[in-house]
Parts: C-alpha cells; sequence; structure tokens
C-alpha cells in the first residue's frame, strides 16, 4: 500500500509467500521490473487501472507479471479522495450525513449511522425504540443491495456477465423501496443524529413485504446460477486463502474476517441500534478462499431478509425520532462509534469541541484493510486470480479513498 | 461462362455471406444475450431495434481511427487483414446444401482446419503490433490456446471422417441421411464442442480478450473499421465453427425423415437454421458461464480433451473395422 507520491516505501516485502514485516527494507523499487530469468525473459510490469474494467471504481493495481503469474503486486489508492474528513470539520452535524453517503456509495446507510451513533455519543442523545428499529431495518435492506452488488461484480470478474444483471434486477427493487422510504435511491441522508428522517409509509412496508416473499427464493437462484457452477468453484476454491493469523494482522473485518474462521460481528459483539433485540446467525467459513468470502456473503443475505422479517412484523411504535436541536452543539468530548457495513467494521471517531462543527471526524473503512490483505496473497497467484482475489474482499474505492 | 467470372462470383458471395452473417450475429447477440440477462437489448431504431446494426456498421465506419503512437505501423495496420482473409476462406468448404458450396474440395475438412489454424497468427500480430501490455498478454493468450486445442479439434472431428470414409464435406454430411454422427459419436461431438469453442475464442474460453482481466485483449488498441474487421472475423469463426459442427455431426442440410429431393433449396435455409441454432447455444453459454482461467484452460486441453479424442479415435476406428464383419457388410 502506498500513495501516489510513496515510491520507495515496503518494497518488495510482499513477494514473501506469507506476509510479514521485513527484516530490512530492500533498497530496491519495486516498480522497476526487477526480475530476469534463467533464460533470460523479463517481467512485465502492467497498470491494472485506474480504467481498468474490473478495478471497482478507480484502484490503480501495479501489477509485476511473469508471465500470467503475478510476482508483486502493488495498490495505489487516492484517485477518488474528496477529503471527507476534512470537509466533515466544516459541515454543521446535521450536513455531515451528506458526505458519509458518498463514502461508501454502495451502503449509504451504514456511512451515516456510524456518524450519526457517533454524533449521539458525543452528543448524549437518546434515540427513540422506533428510529432504532427502523435503522435495524433500512441498515439491513442496504446490506442485502450491497452483497448483491458484490455478487453480481463476482460473477463480472471471472467473467460471467449474466449473474451482474439478476444481481441488479433485485437491487432494483431494494433501491426503489430505499427511495420510497428515504427520497433517495443512493444518497439517503436518512440517518440522521437523534433518530430517522422519515417514518416508514404503508406504501413502503408494502414494498418491503413484496420483496421479502420473494427474495428468498431469488437469493436461492443466485447461489445456484454462480456458487453451484463447476467453473466458478475451479476459479474460487483455494485460490486468495487469507488465514486466521493473516486476517487478524491485516484488521480484516467483516465478511472477510469471518470466511477466515473468526466469528466477529459488531452487530453480535457490540450491538448498537437494535440489534440486541433481533434474532440472527453470524455465517463463519473456515478456509478462507474466495468461495469461503462468497459464501459468507450468500448466508449474510439470507440473515439480512431474515433481521427485516423480524423489523417489519415487530416494529414497535412512537416516535422515529428523538428531539434534536436545529443546530447540534455537543458539549466538547470525543465518541468512537462502529457499525458493522457490509464491508466490516466501519468506524467514525468524533471529537467535538462544543462549536456546531466537529473538530475532527476520523473514518475506518473497512475496505481499504481488506484491500491490503488482498494486495499481500495476491502474489504467486495468476492475473486471472488476482482479479478475482481483489474483487472478493469487496473494495469499494468511494470508501478507501474517502 | 466465363471461369473467372465464376470465381469471382463466388468469392463475392463469400464476402457477402460473412458480412450478412456479422449484421445478423451483433443483433442476435444482443437480443439474445439481452433477453437472457432480463433486459431488452436496442428498441430504438426500428421494431425492436432491428436497424441498430445498422447504425454500428455506420458508426464504425464513420468514426475516428486513431493511431497510438507507439505502434509498430505496419503489422498493427496488416494485422486486421491477416485475422479476416482466413476468416473469409473458410467459407469456401462449406456446404450449404450437396450442391451449393463455393469450393468442392476433396479435402474440405482439412483445408478448412488448416485455414483457422492461420487466425493466431493475426492475433499475435495485432497484440504485438499494439504495443500494449494488455493487448500482448491477449495475442500471447490467443496462440497459446488455439495451439493446444488445435489438435484436439481435428481428432474430434475424426470419427465422422472414418465413418463417412472422406474428408469432402459435402460427403460427410451425405453420409448422415441415415443417421446424424452425434449419436454414434457422441463423446466425440461434446469434445467437438468444447475445442471448439476454445478455437472460436467464446466464453468461457474467450481468454484473449477476457475483459475483466485484459481491458480487450488483442483489440485494445483498436478502432473503427480495423476493429470492425476483427469483430467480423470473430463473428465469422463462429459461423465457421457452427457450420463444421452441423455437417460433421447433426446432417448438414437433411431434415430427419424427409428424402433429399424434397427439400430442393430448402435444404439451404435448413442448413442455416441448424447453424443459428448452435450459434443460439453458443450465446445460451456466453450468457451463463464465467471465464475458465487460463492455466486450467491448457491442463484441460492437453490433460483431458486429448487423451479423450485419441482414446475414441482409436474406438471409432476399430468399431468402423468391425462393423462390416460382424454385421455382414452394412456399413
Amino acid at each position: 500500500m502506498s500513495d501516489a507520491r510513496d515510491t520507495v516505501a515496503h518494497a518488495g516485502w510482499l513477494t514473501a509467500d506469507k506476509p510479514s514485516l521485513p527484516d530490512e527494507i530492500p533498497l530496491t523499487l519495486k516498480r522497476v521490473p526487477s526480475g530476469v530469468d534463467e533464460v533470460m525473459t523479463e517481467h512485465l510490469v502492467v497498470n491494472m487501472g485506474p480504467q481498468h474494467p474490473s478495478t471497482h471504481g478507480v484502484l490503480r493495481i501495479l501489477v509485476e507479471l511473469d508471465g500470467e503469474e503475478v510476482i508483486a503486486c502493488e495498490s495505489v489508492v487516492g484517485y477518488l479522495h474528496r477529503g471527507i474528513e476534512k470537509l466533515a470539520e466544516h459541515r454543521r452535524y446535521s450536513a455531515v450525513g451528506t458526505l458519509m453517503d458518498r463514502g461508501d456509495y454502495v451502503s449509504g446507510i451504514h456511512n451515516e449511522m456510524a456518524f450519526a451513533l457517533a454524533a449521539e455519543k458525543v452528543a448524549d442523545i437518546g434515540v427513540p425504540r422506533r428510529a432504532n428499529w427502523l435503522r435495524v431495518l433500512m441498515g439491513e435492506l442496504n446490506r442485502i443491495a450491497s452483497h448483491l452488488v458484490w455478487y453480481g461484480t463476482m460473477g463480472l470478474d471471472t467473467g460471467a456477465m449474466g449473474q451482474f444483471l439478476y444481481a441488479v434486477r433485485d437491487r432494483e427493487d431494494l433501491l426503489d423501496i430505499l427511495e420510497d422510504v428515504t427520497g433517495q435511491r443512493m444518497m439517503f441522508n436518512y440517518v440522521r443524529p437523534g433518530g430517522v428522517l422519515n417514518d416508514l409509509t404503508p406504501r413502503a412496508e408494502k414494498k418491503i413485504r413484496a420483496f421479502l416473499s420473494t427474495f428468498d427464493a431469488y437469493l436461492d437462484e443466485h447461489h445456484a446460477l454462480l456458487g453451484g457452477n463447476e467453473i466458478f468453484q475451479a476459479r474460487t476454491r483455494g485460490i486468495g486463502v487469507i488465514d486466521k493469523e493473516t486476517a487478524i494482522a491485516f484488521g480484516l473485518t467483516g465478511a472477510n474476517l469471518r470466511a477466515s474462521g473468526v466469528s466477529f460481528d459488531v452487530r453480535r459483539d457490540r450491538p448498537y441500534a437494535a440489534y440486541d433485540e433481533m434474532d440472527f446467525d453470524i455465517p463463519v467459513a473456515e478456509s478462507g478462499d474466495i468461495y469461503a468470502r462468497y459464501l459468507v456473503r450468500i448466508e449474510e443475505m439470507r440473515q439480512a431478509a431474515r433481521i427485516c422479517r423480524q423489523c417489519i412484523d415487530g416494529l414497535p411504535e412512537g416516535e422515529h425520532t428523538a428531539k434534536v436541536a436545529k443546530v447540534l452543539r455537543p458539549p466538547a468530548g470525543e465518541a468512537y462509534a462502529a457499525v458493522e457495513s457490509p464491508r466490516g467494521e466501519l468506524g467514525v471517531h468524533l471529537v467535538s469541541d462544543g462549536t456546531d462543527r466537529p473538530y475532527r471526524m476520523r473514518y475506518r473503512p473497512p475496505a481499504l484493510f481488506g484491500l491490503q490483505a488482498a494486495e499481500a496473497i495476491t502474489p504467486g497467484t495468476f492475473l486471472a486470480d488476482a482479479v478475482a482475489i481483489f474483487g472478493s474482499v469487496d473494495v469499494v474505492l468511494g470508501e478507501i479513498d474517502r | 461462362m466465363n471461369v473467372y467470372l465464376v470465381a469471382l462470383l463466388r468469392i463475392l458471395a463469400a464476402l457477402g455471406l460473412m458480412l450478412l452473417n456479422g449484421v445478423v450475429l451483433i443483433y442476435m447477440l444482443r437480443k439474445v444475450l439481452g433477453y437472457l440477462h432480463v433486459r431488452l437489448g436496442p428498441m430504438e431504431l426500428g421494431p425492436h431495434g432491428v436497424f441498430q446494426t445498422l447504425a454500428d456498421v455506420l458508426k464504425l465506419l464513420t468514426k475516428e481511427d486513431p493511431t497510438p503512437t507507439h505502434v509498430d505501423r505496419a503489422l498493427y495496420f496488416l494485422a486486421p487483414g491477416i485475422v479476416f482473409v482466413p476468416s473469409l476462406m473458410a467459407y469456401a468448404a462449406i456446404p450449404f446444401t450437396g450442391t451449393w458450396v463455393i469450393a468442392d474440395l476433396e479435402l474440405g475438412l482439412l483445408y478448412t482446419f488448416a485455414i483457422m489454424s492461420l487466425l493466431p497468427l493475426g492475433l499475435v500480430a495485432a497484440g504485438w503490433a499494439s504495443a500494449n501490455k494488455w493487448s500482448l498478454i491477449g495475442g500471447m493468450r490467443s496462440v497459446a490456446q488455439q495451439v493446444s486445442y488445435e489438435v484436439p479439434l481435428l481428432m474430434a472431428a475424426l470419427p465422422p471422417v472414418m465413418i463417412a470414409g472422406s474428408l469432402n464435406l459435402t460427403d460427410i454430411a451425405r453420409a448422415q441421411s441415415a443417421v446424424w454422427f452425434w449419436l454414434p459419436c457422441l463423446p466425440a461431438f461434446l469434445l467437438f464442442i468444447v475445442a471448439g469453442l476454445v478455437e472460436a475464442n467464446q466464453t468461457p474460453f474467450d481468454m484473449s480478450e477476457a475483459e475483466s482481466e485484459l481491458v480487450a485483449g488483442f483489440a485494445t488498441e483498436y478502432a473503427s473499421m480495423k476493429f470492425g474487421l476483427l469483430f467480423l472475423s470473430e463473428f465469422s469463426n463462429t459461423f465457421i465453427f457452427s457450420s463444421l459442427l452441423v455437417t460433421l455431426f447433426l446432417g448438414g442440410w437433411q431434415v430427419p425423415f424427409v428424402p433429399v429431393d424434397a427439400l430442393g433449396g430448402w435444404a439451404a435455409v435448413v442448413f442455416l437454421i441448424k447453424v443459428y441454432l448452435v450459434i443460439f447455444v453458443l450465446m445460451w453459454i456466453r450468457g451463463t458461464l464465467p471465464r475458465v482461467r487460463i492455466d486450467q484452460l491448457l491442463a484441460m486441453g492437453w490433460k483431458v480433451l486429448l487423451p479423450a479424442s485419441i482414446v475414441w479415435v482409436m474406438l471409432t476406428g476399430a468399431a468402423v473395422k468391425l462393423w462390416p464383419m460382424v454385421f455382414g457388410g452394412v456399413q
């Protein structure tokens, strides 16, 4: 991992079989084609991205190839940097949510929720029970939408085009629901400090029920179409293995961590919103390969739908938001709040100096850690595997670059 | 009539067929893939977008054609031609009916394979000349896969040849009047489909232009009609492969239980319908399956397809020799 200016840092150490801290930092630049083998062929250094069909946005990966084999790879991030953390210092608390949406644009609700939770902690605002349930409901719907995008792009990365369009078909229903409730398809700004923007309308409730009534069957179809495919399994089983130690060492969270056999989920282990009242399972896989990450995410969609059903059936009566001042001025102090976004633990550390704007907002993007782990395990695989590995850890560049 | 005039007309017919096939396949690709993908495909130009292809062709013809700075100019301009010409020549031996064939060659099957094996030359030239690393990898992949699958493809085509006792494609098709060869040669039929998918560069084996890995493979740096030629030849290869499949295994222009004479000129239509049904299946595969990895592809070619096709050729050879002995001359 390096930014665009950095040319020397930790060069070459990722070429080792297992990532470990280097004994001494090599002086050679990793970016210079270094390999000349016994038949005097040189390695090829290719720029995968920022314009490339499968870099999920504007990721740039420098890949050193020996034929088809990846010898070293280095990801270069920052092409989508918008300075969300800095911008947040110049926005009132009520307006930061719009920035957070633009972080991880695939799962906006979770980003807003992380900020809202941190703001509530620092300003000591209580949230009505109904608002918490609505947060969980919308969050889980958004999780399904996000995982569907992942499923579809995983198909694209392994060369299957249809899966993406089937996934987008179902996601369209979800975006329709989210638009009905929040007024926006992706940039919701729905979860605000103190509660949520709108209550659920009967029409939206009907749509959600309709979606949930068919989704499990659709999910089985999706799973059969991609996961049940012989070629997909040959491409993903045993490829891109992140073992338990590596996963923990890289600070992976979310489905990537659970696919490596560590059962950790912020929703269960540090419950927020109304997750302590929900009944759901945390899927865990042991093998840590791409297929394990795939299975975990598929099962998470099923569990998310289950949580949605509980929410819609047991939605408590009450207000959808607490009475919050128009201009929020929390007392000086700081707070950290984390949510389980579809990509892992998404945390917001908020420092208040008593004014109406945050003094500092730090945003922990889970996909960044996934990207680093992917970068570490890619050397030694084939070019086609590299694409699948980077896709499998679910990188969203909006979140990584912030 | 003048011999040269006839030859020229035949070549023009092949060219016309190739262009028409390209137009049909672009439309078919969009619509078939579209409906497989629960979307509509082009709908604006004409009823159900039938004139979209026309607009595409116009676009390809009129588009600016920039040449990248560092390309090997001669090869860069030549490569689409090197790809295009063999594709066109391959039409020569395809029998559309018992009498409609551009050139009725005694070694038609061998000729078609020989001509088609020139294709990777053009692809690797395009990849090399483009001065683009993705193109280069694409070109190298195309050579690797075509070299590996040439032999299994030819081996898979041998059982029908042995049963029909001829390398002439017309004779092979005619020999299927009793039973289409896919039934007695089922393993060879399946092997031929797999090897043919590789040779025609079709999903799940579209290694040389794998868009999620290599951007657009060997075609990355090509624009305008040069790109058009590359893709025309690809569509044409799909057609050639499908017509070989139909000729070798699916009875050519014949319909079961209908005497050939009764078909008359409709035989060509029957042939084309069969070819496009095969192409439909190819598109179905394309809309569904992920892509295999290049090493898996090569391993499958050398370790599975080649031995399997050799074994089946031996079995067929033995059967062809033993059949008359056992059943008394009914070959």
